[in-house]
């Protein structure tokens, strides 16, 4: 049974037709990694599938239930779709663990101590327990996405989508947050990533999508695919950024 | 010769106008603050048809001077049936020009918020009122807080204009003393120090406001 579908999705930007066509199925437990130059669509798709960005035509359905731009069904959806961007977007008026407590108290109703266990238990997956009273500015870039991780995570998303969060990253810092992705991977929770980074792909990911001029243009199990490519365009793309 | 003394059988008049101008300051800050917050959300995030008669307001209230929407409001609106008090008109009046006048302010820091703060808030689940209340208006007023705690003593000051339909304040009460005993300098250097010294009352008072509101900037 798939977790998310996405049957012939098209997308338009006023003339510019962004997703052409896009055919997707994933299952609870993969980790799916999609790649390809920027401007092919990845962002775009992956921010179709909850709702921040509404598409023409085709449909799309996560946990059974169709995605829709509407308020309402949107806030249904955050309950089984979590998202993470690449610019953190933590709450800077807020300490780290009042950003994780705000959407299970308000959103879900859970009691304060209640959403506080919870918070306090994220924080220590991600490895910064001790940061629950710091505020976000005081985080290095590293810090402040593993603490986005946890408050995606304490809604207890079914599918988590990670929009390239580790591109406004310093390269020291990548590692940490890949190791987080990794955990979480191995714990079997579903993943859908837009992401640069190949090896992450290659050696987590359970399957990649390639894709090219708003079409998925090859996929397959993300060892075979990345080792041999067959369109000339994945060689290309591949040969580009190894 | 300057006599200042001559002014003090007049110090309970001083004191009841200072009163007056300190009541109305603080009701037309909390409205039109209020007023100019509910106008900045419609003109940022309101659908189009909101978002014109917001403009119109505004404009209408940006381009007028504020002694003429005083007189429209108590010597023009019994025309329509509509009889305010003195101190009620004024207080209207002083309220639309703040909620105008703040309206652009405040619209300022909304724009200032990036779309990811809003875009987070939406994938966790949060209403659009949440996401208002919760994420966006604490930064968005950190932003315009200086220009807004500013026009609002601007507001204040400009409020010695009611005195003009007899709104019994402080310049009122200036203007009384000067005609009673003819001591105008005497009397409106007095009255100066006052409006000088609510004013920085009002700045303190602005800052210790702030110092609570967005301790996040100087926390830990």
């Amino acid at each position: 049974m798939s977790l998310v579908n996405l049957h012939q999705v098209h997308k338009y930007y006023g003339d510019h037709h962004v997703l052409k066509g896009i055919d997707l199925d994933i299952k609870a437990g993969e980790v799916v990694s999609i790649i390809g130059k920027s401007g092919s669509g990845k962002s775009t798709l992956l921010r179709c599938i909850n709702g921040l960005e509404q598409y023409q035509q085709g449909g799309i359905t996560v946990d059974g239930k169709e995605v829709t731009t509407d308020d309402i069904q949107m806030r249904r959806l955050a309950l089984s779709v979590g998202m993470i961007f690449q610019n953190f977007n933590l709450f800077p008026h807020m300490t780290v663990g009042e950003n994780v407590m705000l959407a299970p108290t308000i959103v879900l109703k859970k009691s304060k101590a209640e959403a506080e266990a919870t918070a306090r238990a994220m924080l220590e997956k991600v490895g910064l327990a001790e940061k629950f009273d710091s505020f976000p500015e005081k985080l290095s870039g590293g810090q402040q996405q593993r603490v986005a991780i946890a408050r995606a995570l304490a809604m207890s998303p079914k599918v988590l989508l990670c929009d390239e969060i580790t591109s406004a990253l310093d390269p020291e810092l990548v590692g940490e947050v890949l190791k987080v992705l990794e955990q979480l991977a191995k714990e079997g929770i579903t993943l859908v990533l837009v992401t640069h980074e190949m090896n992450f792909a290659r050696d987590v990911g359970s399957r990649v999508v390639f894709m090219h001029q708003g079409k998925v243009w090859e996929q397959g199990d993300s060892k075979t695919l990345l080792s041999n490519p067959q369109t000339d365009e994945l060689k290309q793309f591949i040969g580009a950024v190894l | 010769m300057l006599y200042f003394s001559d002014l003090l059988q007049y110090s309970d008049v001083f004191l009841s106008g200072l009163k007056t101008t300190v009541e109305l300051t603080v009701l037309t800050t909390i409205l039109g603050v209020a007023l100019g917050t509910v106008c900045a959300t419609v003109r940022q995030y309101g659908n189009r048809a909101s978002q014109r008669v917001v403009s119109v307001y505004v404009e209408l209230i940006r381009n007028t001077p504020f002694i003429v929407q005083l007189f429209f409001i108590f010597f023009g609106l019994p025309a329509l049936g509509m009889m305010l008090s003195p101190w009620q008109a004024s207080m209207i009046a002083l309220t639309i020009n703040l909620g105008a006048y703040s309206a652009e302010i405040i619209r300022a820091g909304l724009a200032s918020i990036s779309k990811g703060q809003m875009e987070a808030a939406k994938v966790l689940g949060l209403n659009f009122r949440q996401t208002l209340t919760r994420v966006i208006f604490i930064p968005a007023f950190e932003k315009i807080y200086p220009a807004l705690t500013s026009q609002c003593i601007i507001v204040m000051l400009g409020s010695a204009v009611i005195s003009q339909i007899s709104v019994q304040d402080l310049t009122y009460a200036a203007n009384l003393v000067q005609s009673r005993n003819f001591r105008a300098f005497e009397s409106y250097f007095v009255t100066a120090l006052m409006y000088l010294g609510l004013s920085i009352l009002l700045r303190f008072a602005f800052n210790a406001l702030g110092k609570r509101l967005f301790a996040y900037r100087t926390a830990n």
